[in-house]
């Protein structure tokens, strides 16, 4: 039976504990997404090449190649679990290219499972915002003669950030409460200590309703931060 | 067409065609735009007569065929057609403007990105255009904040504010309310007036006659008529015209 007593108990003794392993699930999550972007553009990127008919046989060849697996990789990632992921790169890369502290080997791959995972979902979230602008303002601007990509960074891009920003936070909300899964493979985060205090102190619900809670107090506002964010930027298009 | 041989000519079509998938748009178009030309375009829909237009700034690149512009190939794989478009406006039936910036920057954004000019001359110029077009005041306002009429006349100077030489407008009036129709046709008819040489795809018969000096009808992909007006309206030789015309007038 669950018990406040006994949950304001354990928060007394290891609530150190619990905010140092916040800490490290949001630098995490903080860590996942900016990788996830950096990543996420040059997938978007690839996966957005297209041929045109004046390219040379061998360039056409090139994007094909650079756009399937730009593709591949996104759909792999999107179509397995990220728990699966964790344990896939941890244990199959993370023991050939090991680095020499164990501690620092697992936190290393853990973060990088987290951002190789969120590229995948953040290039969508980047090629989805570029494709929701209308066609016709690539065609007005390349009509007035801009290349390619004087219209992509004065005209497209800053009309698809405001598509983009909002999903990117959301990314980054989910991501938070994803990493929890790093914890099954012995990296130190948030879910990780609760479940060292639950074996120590063999108390199994409280310790992870503590946890529930404090996933609660960081996603909930930030969720509704970034909806009011939302709605203003909408606002100001649509006034 | 004789006499418009002593006319210099502005673009030159030749066989085009395109094919979009298993469907044959346009099945060899020949025609020459010359220098001082107003032409309407007018057919049914699906005929081919955006898509024409559209291939005439290679919007969309032609299955075969060449289009001419100033004497050079613009099909062809040497051209630079960054370079060669500015030097053709596009006025679209969705207005297009760039919802990301001012009417102004929008006027501005040729000048300004393609050539490079220095953005205090750009906005002299700018200015004098949307003043032209009726909008002197509303510089600061967003394309949001328009009504269909303003941003087409808007887009217009947009386009002008390259100093092309020819303007090729697709439907300029299929999307606006009936009431805006005609401030954007006096701009247009203005337009004319200046001996702008333009190209004009549209459903207003009326305008088509009042502005052109040629009326170039399409339809299964091919010209079918091309004439002055008088006569394309009055006596019209093509049968499939014929019947078109009986329909719309």
């Amino acid at each position: 039976m669950f018990s406040f007593e006994r949950m304001l108990k354990i928060w007394t003794k290891y609530g150190s504990m619990y905010w140092s392993g916040l800490g490290y699930t949001l630098l995490f999550a903080l860590f996942g997404v900016l990788m996830g972007l950096v990543l996420g553009l040059i997938l978007a990127s690839g996966r957005m090449l297209r041929t045109n008919p004046h390219d040379e046989v061998y360039v056409k060849g090139l994007k094909w190649i650079a756009r399937s697996i730009c593709s591949i990789y996104v759909e792999i990632f999107r179509a397995t679990p990220m728990i699966v992921q964790v344990f896939v790169i941890y244990y199959g890369v993370g023991n050939v290219l090991k680095l020499p502290d164990p501690a620092i080997n697992r936190m290393f791959w853990g973060m990088m499972a987290v951002g190789f995972n969120s590229a995948a979902y953040m290039s969508e979230v980047i090629r989805s915002g570029i494709g929701a602008v209308p066609a016709g303002q690539m065609e007005a601007a390349r009509c007035l003669g801009m290349s390619h990509w004087k219209a992509m960074s004065h005209v497209i891009l800053p009309q698809a950030i405001r598509n983009i920003l909002p999903a990117m936070c959301n990314e980054f909300v989910t991501i938070i409460k994803e990493t929890s899964v790093l914890g099954m493979v012995g990296i130190v985060e948030l879910m990780f200590r609760a479940q060292s205090i639950a074996k120590q102190t063999f108390i199994f619900l409280e310790p992870y309703v503590i946890v529930a809670i404090m996933y609660f107090i960081v996603v909930f506002p930030l969720s509704k931060i970034i909806a009011a964010v939302e709605r203003r930027m909408n606002k100001s298009v649509t006034r | 067409m004789s006499l418009d041989k002593e006319k210099e000519v502005l673009i030159r079509v030749k066989d085009l065609e395109k094919q979009f998938k298993h469907n044959q748009v346009l099945r060899g178009i020949n025609a020459d735009i010359c220098k001082g030309d107003v032409v309407a375009v007018i057919g049914p829909s699906g005929s081919g007569k955006s898509t024409f237009l559209r291939c005439l700034n290679l919007l969309e690149r032609p299955t075969n065929g060449q289009v001419i512009f100033e004497g050079t190939d613009i099909t062809s794989k040497a051209t630079k057609l960054d370079v060669m478009r500015q030097k053709i406006g596009m006025v679209f039936q969705q207005f297009n403007l760039f919802t990301n910036m001012t009417v102004m920057d929008n006027v501005c954004s040729g000048p300004v990105l393609v050539k490079g000019m220095k953005r205090e001359e750009a906005e002299k110029i700018a200015q004098e255009l949307l003043d032209r077009v009726g909008l002197g005041d509303r510089g600061d306002a967003y394309p949001v904040q328009l009504s269909g009429g303003q941003q087409q006349r808007v887009a217009i100077a947009r386009a002008l504010a390259m100093q092309p030489d020819v303007m090729l407008f697709d439907e300029p009036t299929s999307a606006l309310d009936p009431e805006m129709v005609h401030e954007v046709l006096d701009v247009i008819r203005s337009l004319a007036k200046t001996g702008m040489t333009m190209v004009i795809v549209t459903h207003e018969m009326g305008f088509a006659r009042e502005v052109a000096n040629r009326v170039l009808f399409i339809d299964e992909g091919i010209i079918m008529e091309d004439a002055a007006p008088e006569e394309f309206f009055a006596a019209p030789k093509n049968p499939r015209l014929r019947e078109f015309l009986s329909k719309v007038l």
